[in-house]
């Protein structure tokens, strides 16, 4: 395992991230007998933003179900304090169900619809949409919506853009963007774009069973790191378009 | 119309809506057949009623209350769909159930009998009925986020063991109370053709459960008046209404998608 602390990247961020949000030790998962993650150990500081890569099959999504508490297992998973977890799963797919926006977001709270909406910048038109009739990115939105309508502390996004195109993903970065700009969240990120992982997050945990890397995301980009971590065929896309100078700071 | 009948007639109505309210959620679970299967299951229930002269409908609902619980356990304990365990028990149940009832009963089991409804028969069909919606209607929420993602609602702390077994106990009762309209073989019919036919043209999740309900009972009081005005057997004619109605919401369904796709944009 290659490890290094991740430091905070802007000096207000680094003096009001002095509490870990998370700390989890020796954590190990089996499934049908079969070693899913074993000896996954590393901490988060509240308000960062946390990027966790790997090649499929790696585990990610089985962390993200321990860190839900669905998943049993052995080690320790200690959130601090009093934790509010909103979650936007993979692949979430809805067809031939008569359901609208409005409805969903109901099912979580019964107000507050066109705050959260307006947070992933969709206005209130859509509450009557079906979802079945959502393209890509309006559905991650408004599932990001829903993560955010009981003001969460933290958030965990399941590979966000993996279903949608580049125009609709630039889009949902900069909801996100705004989103912990303005509430201090944490944010747990499943990703496989390299260029997510340097301009959106400060640490990176890149897993494959077990913790191959554990640091700054600064770091991260290194050629020789990522040789070290994923060999030469890099488990990673790099992606090819230019978000600009936006990020989440 | 003569006194029985006006008894089937409003429990018809009552489980009617009953019915199509929990057959929502089976057709968003696509647990159609589910129901239709589990529904023969109460067979062998009726025909140890008859045998052994203690309330039919006591024993089938023993007989789905247990293919229920066995249908959760094995769910959960293994990696079967419901669809392969109940359509086991369905085959089983069946084949035991027509070995062991007595042949001249056999008809009215199968098919049911309004004709026979007494008052203390609408009595208890009106309030399971009404107890069916209340429950249904705790736990509607919770089962279809279930139903979009098991992960997501795992998240928000629904017990999704727990619920998946309210949900299956709901369609157990509907199904024992509505045999005594339209009997074990269609009593599947009642429960799922209803939400069947208003999901083409629902364009909200209240709108959609709502409907059902009124679908259910207007198939049921339908078939049921239908049944004593042409001296027919009620249950037939009660799935014949509502195969009716899924036809009209087809075309209704198909009429609005085509005018919506031919609309000028503004």
């Amino acid at each position: 395992m290659v490890a290094a602390p991740p430091p905070s990247r802007s000096p207000t961020r680094e003096a009001g991230a002095a509490a870990d949000v998370l700390r989890v030790a020796h954590l190990g998962v089996r499934l049908d007998h079969a070693p899913i993650l074993e000896d996954v150990s590393f901490h988060v500081r509240r308000g960062t933003t946390l990027a966790i890569v790997g090649p499929n099959g790696a585990g990610k999504t089985t962390l993200f179900r321990v860190l839900l508490g669905l998943v049993p297992h052995t080690g320790t998973v200690e959130w601090s304090g009093s934790v509010r977890i909103g979650y936007v799963p993979q692949n979430f797919v809805v067809t031939d169900v008569p359901i609208t926006v409005r409805d969903f977001l109901g099912f979580k709270s019964g107000a507050g619809f066109e705050e959260s909406l307006a947070a992933v910048g969709l206005g209130s038109a859509v509450l009557p949409k079906r979802l079945d009739v959502l393209s890509g990115g309006e559905m991650q939105r408004v599932l990001i919506a829903w993560a955010v309508l009981d003001r969460p502390n933290v958030l965990l996004f399941d590979e966000p853009t993996a279903t949608v195109d580049i125009g609709s993903e630039d889009m949902l970065y900069e909801s996100l963007n705004r989103l912990e700009k303005e509430t201090n969240i944490t944010v747990f990120l499943i990703t496989h774009d390299l260029h997510i992982v340097s301009q959106y997050s400060d640490a990176v945990l890149a897993l494959n069973r077990t913790v191959r890397f554990f640091g700054a995301s600064s770091r991260f980009s290194e050629p020789e790191l990522l040789m070290e971590i994923f060999g030469s065929g890099a488990g990673l896309a790099e992606h090819k378009h230019d978000f600009g100078a936006r990020g989440f700071r | 119309m003569t006194e029985p009948a006006a008894y089937g007639f409003l429990a018809g109505t009552f489980v009617g809506f009953a019915a199509g309210y929990v057959g929502s959620l089976m057709v968003l679970k696509r647990m159609a057949l589910v129901g239709d299967a589990l529904s023969h299951v109460a067979l062998p229930g009726l025909a140890l009623g008859i045998l052994f002269n203690f309330n039919p409908f006591l024993g089938a609902f023993a007989f789905l209350f247990a293919a229920a619980i066995l249908t959760w356990y094995i769910e959960r304990t293994t990696r079967l769909f419901p669809e392969s365990i109940v359509g086991v028990l369905f085959v089983t149940a069946l084949a035991v159930g027509i070995l062991i009832t007595p042949e001249v009963d056999l008809l009215e089991a199968l098919f049911g009998d309004i004709t026979t409804v007494t008052l203390l028969d609408a009595v208890l069909a009106i309030g399971i009925s009404v107890l069916i919606v209340v429950v249904s209607r705790l736990v509607y929420r919770r089962v279809v986020l279930s139903i979009l993602s098991e992960e997501l609602a795992r998240s928000t702390g629904i017990n999704v063991a727990l619920v998946n077994f309210v949900y299956l106990l709901l369609v157990t009762v509907v199904v024992a109370v509505g045999i005594k309209i339209v009997g074990t073989v269609l009593v599947g019919a009642l429960v799922i053709v209803p939400a069947a036919a208003v999901k083409n043209v629902s364009r909200s999740l209240s709108s959609y459960a709502l409907l059902s309900g009124l679908a259910g009972i207007a198939s049921a009081g339908s078939g049921i008046l239908l049944a004593d005005y042409l001296r027919l057997p009620a249950g037939p004619l009660v799935v014949t209404v509502g195969t009716a109605i899924f036809a009209g919401a087809l075309v209704a369904g198909w009429i609005a998608s085509r005018s919506s796709s031919t609309a000028p944009r503004s």
